[in-house]
């Protein structure tokens, strides 16, 4: 299984020169560059965890990637995503994000089903690592 | 005829009993400014031959808001001079012989607040079936600030939209159900699911799925959104199936959209065709609800296709981002329906920019500002494939979403190789483009150097790579691109 | 041995001194500033170095990054930060660092006021230089012997580590007195290593600062009449001997203070017919009014 989230997952997993486009892309349109990491990779979980602030006027990408480095000597093991914010008005959100680093196995998800009324199913969907607590999962 | 100055006739000898011209009756007034608070129209005026263009202009403005076709005394009950339509410009059509573009101001006032159905009926209510003309087409219309903030506009917005699904950077991928018609409730949920594990973000029903003999609407939603969620699962993505609701009547549509909402879609489906305030009502649920709403432009081609008669697409696209409706499809240019890329363009700008300047060249004829109206997403949908992608991506951004129909269903390795064929080579692409290479120029080496990793990629661009559909577009721009252009 | 391929490609030196698009920079900084003879030759000497490295790589010669880190010493007011500036250009267009800008920081930019502080601050720093040019003014400052426990020594040892292994990424420039920089050097012997060029900024001659006043008038749109020319060329050895002496900073500021009397004076003359002239000129009276010339006198009564 392979979490499908964000730009760039159908192609085969970047390396750090193509990261480092990526963000000196962002960088070069005035955004300011995000690191997340989870183990909790559900389509609905907004918040990740931050690692450290936004990184706001950055000339070049190599600064992004140093922390990149740091937040995965940390959390490798867990899913990393770099997202790039716009705050011009009109837009003020994402502009762009990707997945930078994923655990060496993903689970996947459950798809549980509830009979509703009539013919009606409620479906819940749920990662199977989600069984052990946070920090815990993909070790 | 003196053109130059205004001809009105004044005083006691204006409210004469009889018939009096309409530039007599102060419908032409060539000295008038408009004021930032005026709606102004652009029309395209074919007058029949031997009636004066600016008679026919005038005409046009009177018939659009207060004239009738003789004097009537009872104008002088009321402050009727504002309340008059005034075309204040008519000038030759370049190239075009015999057809005027007229520009007429309305005030303000002559129009209800926030309904779409007040201001078509005064704008195109009568005008286009008057006698002394013989076409008549509404090229583009300025709506005034104070006016657009009167309409709620997209209820969710592109940057909502984007929020909601967790999808950046790229244009959203879907694809519309085929065959258009016959599929039974569980077939048709086979295919959904299938395009949406492929790499799909949405699949589409097409305008006319509604509730068949084939398959009832009820047992499309279930068998939709059991497919939906079964994809969710399998790609850890947001997916989303446009569910259309469009029904004979508003509380069929309502119940529709009520049952959509309560099995978890996150976008339902309305057709140009069910009507303006329709439209309206149904952007005003998906506000309430936390809906998308999808807007299929079914029928529009009776009206804007033809250059003289009709509405062009572009006044269709503004009277829809005020309605409010979160998508639209609004052209292709390399696909097999309608679009000229300039032209096409316009329509995009439309949809997608806070403030519209003037861009002849792009068929825009006035300055439009939008006062914050969420932006609308552009739908391209209609004979593209993957092949394509560095084209669609350079004419039409990032903000758009691609609708593969035949390209995906029509995979010789089935349905959800065709999606992935189509992720694959989107992101591809976004990659290149981000990267600094010259996409455009490079595209077909991109898409081959990604094929290399990806058999579906490969095998689609086999099948499909040659296929185009080149036509002259009947509806064209009058004005070349020229860096200037007197106002 | 790495021998040079059996046909070594063509290349010419003044060709890829050209396309670097080095000269004009070289000249801008000639014609920018004044004086500064010694560091202009440093300049072209790194510059014309750094090109022939790059040569040299083409012919498959030289493979180790040359280390580009430098130090810059002098007084206050001699050019130095503006010389960073240049720098960061030339390093950027012989490919050296990739963007070519310059940021520069003192302590108070690298080193916190809590534990847990430093760290942040000085990456903070060193991700906003990366592809282009750190300059650290009075360096000296990130070390105080007398305290072990301060914060400095943690910015130290971070901007140590980038210093070596993002040498591609980042060039730092030390910057400060002299003699205080030496001391440094001494005391932290990781920095000496890591530095390869040394570039000493000597105190402008009189006339460099007369010089530098016009041009930084002639920017503003002021100049001076022959009185007021004489006054300043008085002044600048008068000021030479005062405490804080600051180079070209010190004219600067002297000059600011001139174009405050100029403008009080016009107001008082009243309703006198204002021309262009006078809107431009300073005056004897407007330099002569500088405390400098009292206190001169005082000290000589």
């Amino acid at each position: 299984m392979r979490v499908t989230q964000g730009c760039f997952s159908y192609l085969p997993d970047l390396s750090d020169d193509d990261i480092l486009a990526q963000v000196q892309y962002c960088l070069d349109n005035g955004w300011a560059v995000n690191l997340e990491f989870t183990d909790d990779p559900h389509p609905r979980n907004t918040y990740w965890e931050m690692w450290g602030l936004p990184m706001f006027d950055l000339k070049d990408a190599k600064g992004v990637l140093m922390e990149l480095d740091a937040c995965r000597k940390v959390h490798g093991d867990k899913y990393i995503r770099l997202s790039a914010f716009d705050a011009s008005h009109g837009w003020e959100s994402v502009r762009l994000s990707f997945i930078v680093n994923r655990p060496k196995d993903e689970d996947g998800f459950r798809l549980e089903r509830t009979a509703g009324p009539g013919r009606v199913q409620r479906y819940a969907v749920r990662g199977y690592g989600l069984d052990l607590p946070e920090g815990r999962r993909y070790r | 005829m003196n053109v130059q100055s205004s001809e009105t006739v004044k005083g006691k000898d204006r409210y004469k009993s009889g018939v009096m011209s309409y530039r007599k009756m102060g419908y032409w007034e060539p000295d008038y400014t408009p004021s930032d608070s005026d709606v102004i129209a652009c029309f395209r005026v074919t007058p029949q031959d031997g009636v004066d263009p600016i008679e026919a202009s005038a005409a046009v403005a009177g018939e659009s808001s207060t004239a009738t076709w003789t004097v009537v005394w009872t104008d002088r009950l009321t402050a009727c001079e504002k309340y008059r339509g005034k075309c204040y410009r008519v000038d030759p059509v370049p190239g075009a012989e015999g057809q005027y573009f007229a520009y007429i101001a309305y005030d303000l006032d002559l129009f209800e607040p926030g309904s779409i159905a007040n201001l078509t009926a005064s704008i195109i209510g009568n005008v286009f079936g008057f006698k002394p003309l013989k076409a008549l087409r509404l090229e583009d219309m300025r709506l005034p600030l104070a006016y657009v903030k009167t309409f709620q506009g997209p209820p969710t917005g592109i940057v909502v939209e984007r929020e909601r699904l967790d999808k950046f950077g790229r244009p959203l991928l879907g694809a519309t159900i085929k065959p258009k018609l016959g599929l039974s409730g569980r077939n048709y949920g086979r295919v959904v699911y299938e395009a949406l594990k492929g790499g799909l973000d949405f699949t589409k029903d097409d305008e006319n799925i509604n509730s068949q003999p084939f398959m009832h609407w009820r047992d499309r939603f279930l068998y939709c959104m059991e497919a939906v969620n079964r994809a969710e699962a399998a790609s850890g993505e947001v997916k989303g199936t446009y569910l259309n609701i469009t029904a004979g009547t508003m509380e069929d549509m309502y119940e529709r959209a009520e049952f959509a909402k309560e099995l978890g879609s996150c976008i339902v489906m309305i057709d140009l065709v069910i009507g303006y305030t329709a439209i309206q009502s149904m952007a005003k649920w998906a506000r309430r609800n936390d809906m998308i709403l999808h807007l299929h432009r079914a029928g529009h081609s009776t009206y804007t296709r033809q250059k003289s008669h009709g509405v062009s697409f572009r006044v269709i696209a503004k009277w829809m981002r005020l309605a409010g409706v979160d998508h639209i499809h609004a052209g292709t240019v390399v696909g097999k329906l309608e679009g000229d890329p300039a032209t096409t363009k316009g329509y995009y700008d439309i949809c997608r920019e806070d403030f519209n300047p003037m861009r002849l060249e792009h068929g825009i004829f006035f300055d439009q500002p939008w006062g914050s109206l969420n932006k609308l997403m552009p739908v391209a949908s209609g004979g593209i494939h993957a092949g394509q992608m560095h084209q669609l991506l350079h004419l039409l951004g990032e903000d758009v979403v691609l609708q593969f129909g035949g390209g995906t269903i029509g995979h010789p390795m089935g349905i959800a190789a065709g999606a992935t064929a189509n992720r694959v080579a989107l992101e591809a692409m976004i990659f290149a483009r981000n990267a600094g290479r010259d996409y455009l120029n490079e595209g077909p080496t991109i898409l081959a150097e990604a094929a290399k990793t990806c058999t579906p990629l490969r095998q689609a661009l086999d099948v499909w790579g040659d296929v185009t559909f080149n036509y002259a577009s009947t509806d064209q721009l009058d004005y070349a691109p020229t860096p200037s252009v007197a106002v | 041995m790495n021998a040079p391929a059996a046909a070594p490609p063509r290349i010419s030196l003044a060709e890829e001194y050209a396309a670097s698009g080095v000269g004009p920079v070289l000249q801008e900084l000639d014609d920018e500033l004044v004086g500064l003879a010694p560091v202009k030759q440093r300049i072209r000497e790194i510059a014309a170095l750094l090109l022939v490295d790059r040569v040299r790589a083409k012919f498959g010669l030289s493979t180790e990054a040359p280390t580009l880190h430098m130090s810059f010493t002098g007084n206050p007011g001699t050019g130095k930060t503006t010389v960073a500036n240049r720098m960061a250009q030339i390093l950027h267009r012989l490919g050296y660092v990739r963007r070519g800008h310059l940021v520069s920081v003192t302590r108070d930019d690298l080193v916190g006021q809590y534990i847990g502080h430093t760290a942040p601050k000085t990456k903070e720093v060193l991700k906003k230089a990366m592809g282009g040019v750190l300059f650290i003014d009075e360096a000296y400052y990130l070390y105080r012997q007398e305290n072990e426990r301060d914060y400095g020594q943690e910015a130290i040892e971070i901007l140590l580590q980038v210093m070596e292994n993002a040498r591609d990424d980042l060039v730092v420039i030390l910057a400060g007195y002299a003699d205080r920089m030496d001391r440094f050097f001494q005391s932290n012997p990781g920095f000496r290593s890591r530095v390869a060029h040394h570039i000493d900024f000597p105190d402008y001659a009189d006339d460099d600062l007369l010089a530098i006043g016009e041009t930084m008038l002639g920017r503003l749109h002021y100049r001076l009449d022959d009185g007021a020319r004489a006054a300043l060329r008085e002044y600048i050895p008068l000021r030479r001997t005062q405490p804080l002496f600051a180079n070209a900073r010190s004219i600067r500021n002297a000059l600011d203070r001139a174009r405050l009397r100029q403008a009080n004076r016009l107001l008082a003359e009243g309703d006198v017919e204002l021309t262009l002239e006078r809107l431009a000129t300073l005056t004897e009276a407007d330099i002569r009014a500088s405390r400098v010339f009292r206190q001169s006198e005082g000290v000589g009564s």
